[in-house]
């Protein structure tokens, strides 16, 4: 069973809260024990989709916890935004989609850098992504 | 607004980034070295990049376009001190950086630069910037 030690809730409302968030995943993953490659891996990621929440969900907020499951230890982070939504999610995962100017690596490449991806959204509905590394 | 410092060598540019980038101040720096590049008239670019703990697409994307930028204004960039976590990351995010040259770290950056940009010695020699034995 997965046991949620510690819980933070951290706006991401301009670029500097997107620095802010990805330190704190840092800080979590560094207490958590994580590796130097772990830590970097669950923070590219949420600084992948804590921008995607700024620039495609206009603004949102993210849920850090730091999680036990028995002797496992984690870092899950959760992106929710009240944007325009995603209408095809199968699609928005593929490398080299997007609808803005950058190159479409976000939400594939992030969820190849975390052990659980999670995403829900539908058109006019926001954003819900969510993300977890274990040590 | 903040912004990174750009420091002439000769007829270098050199660059080292210290701050964990919000994403205009990349954008800044990208503009700040183009424009150096025209009135100076500088042969290479040499960013440091050792004390970044990630290298997300926008940040790559970012590398990448000074890198781009910079050749077709026939000026050659080097990219050094990426962290191992870090290329690890970069890679699996789904960035392999084509087109932009990297070395291990300055000293090996600064040798590909002189070695690219040709008559490069002699020009220094004459400003003094590089002793006549190195020459």
């Amino acid at each position: 069973m997965t046991t949620v030690l510690k819980r933070d809730v951290l706006p991401l409302k301009s670029e500097q809260d997107v620095v802010l968030a990805r330190q704190a995943v840092r800080k979590v993953a560094i207490e958590q024990g994580f590796g130097i490659v772990d830590q970097t891996k669950i923070v590219t990621a949420a600084s992948e989709l804590g921008r995607n929440t700024l620039i495609h969900g206009g603004g949102g907020e993210m849920v850090i916890e730091t999680l036990l499951d028995g002797a496992r230890r984690g870092v899950r982070a959760t992106f929710t935004d009240r944007g325009k939504g995603i209408a095809d999610i199968a699609k928005a995962l593929k490398d080299g989609f997007t609808t803005g100017s950058g190159m479409g690596l976000g939400l594939g490449g992030s969820k190849r850098l975390v052990d659980h991806f999670e995403i829900r959204s539908a058109p006019g509905e926001g954003t819900c992504i969510t993300i977890a590394r274990w040590k | 607004m903040e912004r990174i410092p750009i420091l002439r060598m000769g007829r270098f540019l050199l660059v080292t980034i210290q701050v964990d980038m919000h994403d205009r101040l990349a954008l800044a720096l990208q503009e700040d070295l183009t424009s150096r590049l025209s009135t100076t008239g500088a042969r290479g670019v040499l960013i440091d990049i050792s004390s970044l703990t990630i290298v997300d697409s926008f940040i790559g994307r970012m590398i990448a376009n000074i890198s781009g930028m910079a050749r077709i204004m026939d000026a050659e960039t080097v990219v050094v001190g990426m962290q191992p976590a870090v290329a690890i990351t970069l890679v699996e995010l789904g960035l392999s950086l084509p087109g932009v040259r990297t070395a291990l770290d300055v000293e090996r950056g600064m040798h590909l630069l002189q070695r690219s940009v040709p008559g490069f010695d002699d020009d220094m020699a004459a400003e003094g910037v590089v002793g006549a034995d190195e020459a």
